[in-house]
């Protein structure tokens, strides 16, 4: 039953909302050990909010439109009085004093909390085993992993250990385990949705955005996050978007692009894996059979995007990680002088990956190198932007696949860090622009494993996004439907 | 390539030197092993390796960007409002005394 059936039948009194989430409660008891999406459930605050609900709608109150919809959230956002580990041992044993905005948001709009999904350690990873939690299976194959760092969020809704959850995406970490564990993944513009009490990573390319198994459930989702937080420095100041209404509007006279460098064209990135390339053709032929006007465009730009992220995500981490040092929150490492306490807290509380971009960002902003790398990845974000402006001129929205493969085996990339980074190929660009784009699952693999295919388009137009994702929704092989 | 005390041919193409990454460590307040420090020059130079084609490439006077939206000095209202609770934020942390965070020792420390 999708979130906003869950909804309807806990607004109408049809369902009480308590024994929606005993349902789900008892599904994570079953499975959640194999499964490690969680590093925490909240099950008796989830009951105690369910409760709430039904009274709300006993009492003849708004209950909201996600009343009683279980909700998991991505252990990188504050909740109060719950612990928020970023899956790291350097915050062992804090409790965050406030909640994140959306958090609050979710929570007004009747949804309840089932728990603390698990990630990769401060959402540093495209796999969840980068956790000191140990990482989380990809429910559909308990060999694989369900990508990352969002991995618990997609993969608690893969599982039907919720209806919704909520990610994060610095580098496609929403996007890519959306398309790993067959779900819908949507990055919004970057300042669309507030960040205030998420905890950061990569300032300048950060933002939350929603799990679901279709897109109608992904943009009331959206909806509920969205418009402006005083809280946020910067959130853009515009109210919530309107997308559930356009979901039925159809492509008809859209211009679609097909992103030549990240869709396996001549000159574009390499180690897209043909049958990833094959779904993204039979999407772009079926947005064309839907009445869309499909053209192939090129951004040679997005081949540097790889390395512009990968010096500028850990400069912004370095910078950002710095305040964990075990003096005001987390763990504390004890020694002789503050200094020393410093070290020694940062180098037992980081995991390696996370020690890895610590270094990396260092290095791109000390002295001596700032300008050839750090500077120049700056640039290079200014190019980008001018490439993809001349782009949409043109067309509305891009096609590309979302991530270069299927679902990988647990530890088949973990030895060696750029096997792993190249993952994140497709989806950094968004991120280095700020526009929005969505996954949305298209078909299988030759390993049977789920295949998405991303809609990139410029800031704001995320109304648009969702139109041609439903559109592709409706017309993917197999289960794919608005329901 | 027999010159006393010079770099090898090998470290003449390396990205980043062992020595760079024992200070790298110390700016960023990490202590790291032998090995580690071993494996970070190695993966740390892969890395930068693949950031050659952006090092390599003609930028010219493009402007850089920092922030992808063009919002400047985000101000709010000089009103007072309600902050979080001294006690409640201390109460998180390792140590506190006298209603601020207590620390080690911090004079006659190295910078």
């Amino acid at each position: 039953m999708s979130a906003l059936d869950l909804a309807s039948a806990v607004r109408s009194g049809e369902r009480s909302a308590v024994d929606v989430i005993d349902e789900h409660l008892a599904r994570i008891d079953a499975r959640d050990g194999e499964i490690n999406a969680f590093n925490q459930v909240t099950a008796v605050a989830a009951r105690e909010a369910a409760a709430a609900v039904d009274a709300a709608v006993a009492a003849g109150k708004d209950p909201g439109p996600l009343a009683g919809v279980p909700i998991a959230i991505k252990d990188n956002m504050c909740t109060t009085g719950v612990a928020t580990t970023c899956s790291s041992k350097i915050l062992e044993g804090w409790e965050p004093p406030y909640d994140a905005t959306v958090v609050q948001r979710v929570a007004a709009a009747g949804a309840v909390m089932v728990g603390k999904t698990n990630l990769d350690e401060f959402a540093m990873g495209s796999s969840t085993e980068n956790s000191a939690f140990g990482p989380t299976k990809n429910p559909l194959d308990t060999s694989r992993v369900p990508g990352g760092s969002s991995g618990g969020s997609a993969a608690a809704v893969a599982a039907d250990f919720a209806s919704l959850s909520l990610g994060s995406d610095t580098g496609g970490s929403i996007r890519q385990p959306a398309a790993f564990c067959g779900l819908v993944g949507m990055k919004p513009t970057y300042g669309a949705v507030s960040r205030y009490g998420l905890i950061a990573f990569g300032s300048s390319l950060d933002q939350i955005g929603p799990f679901s198994k279709t897109v109608v459930e992904s943009a009331a989702l959206l909806e509920v996050i969205g418009g402006h937080d005083p809280l946020d420095s910067t959130s853009i100041d515009q109210s919530a978007f309107d997308l559930t209404s356009v979901l039925d509007r159809g492509v008809e006279g859209m211009r679609i692009g097909i992103l030549r460098e990240l869709s396996g064209g001549e000159g574009g990135v390499e180690g897209l894996s043909a049958d990833v390339i094959a779904r993204t053709n039979e999407a772009a032929a079926a947005l064309e059979k839907a009445g869309a006007t499909v053209v192939e465009v090129s951004v040679p730009s997005a081949t540097l995007g790889l390395s512009a992220y990968y010096l500028v995500a850990p400069a912004e981490a370095s910078s950002n990680l710095s305040r964990f040092d075990g003096v005001r929150y987390g763990l504390r490492v004890d020694a002789p002088t503050t200094g020393e306490m410093m070290t020694a807290t940062r180098t037992a509380g980081f995991g390696p990956e996370v020690k890895r971009r610590i270094m990396l960002g260092t290095y791109a902003l000390s002295a001596g190198y700032y300008d050839a790398f750090y500077g120049r990845a700056l640039k290079v974000r200014t190019m980008m932007l001018q490439e993809f402006a001349l782009v949409y001129a043109e067309v509305d929205l891009l096609l590309t696949p979302t991530a270069p493969t299927t679902a990988f085996r647990l530890g088949d990339r973990t030895a060696d860090p750029m096997t792993m980074y190249v993952n994140d190929v497709c989806t950094i660009p968004s991120n280095l622009t700020g526009h929005p784009a969505i996954s949305v699952p298209f078909g299988v693999g030759d390993d049977g494993l789920p295949v998405g295919v991303q809609l990139l388009g410029p800031a704001l137009s995320e109304p648009t996004i969702y139109q041609a994702a439903a559109a592709l929704e409706a017309a993917a092989p197999g289960e794919g439907s608005l329901s | 390539m027999e010159w006393s005390g010079a770099v090898s041919l090998g470290a003449m193409t390396q990205r980043i030197t062992r020595d760079e990454v024992v200070h790298v460590a110390r700016l960023a307040r990490l202590s790291l092993s032998d090995a580690e420090i071993d494996e970070f020059t190695s993966q740390l130079g892969d890395i930068l390796e693949h950031a050659a084609d952006i090092e390599a490439l003609d930028v010219g006077d493009v402007e850089p960007t920092l922030h992808p939206l063009p919002m400047v000095n985000v101000l709010r209202p000089d009103e007072l409002c309600p902050a979080l609770d001294r006690d409640l934020l201390l109460s998180q942390a390792p140590a506190a005394e006298d209603g601020q965070f207590r620390v080690p020792p911090i004079l006659g420390e190295e910078p």
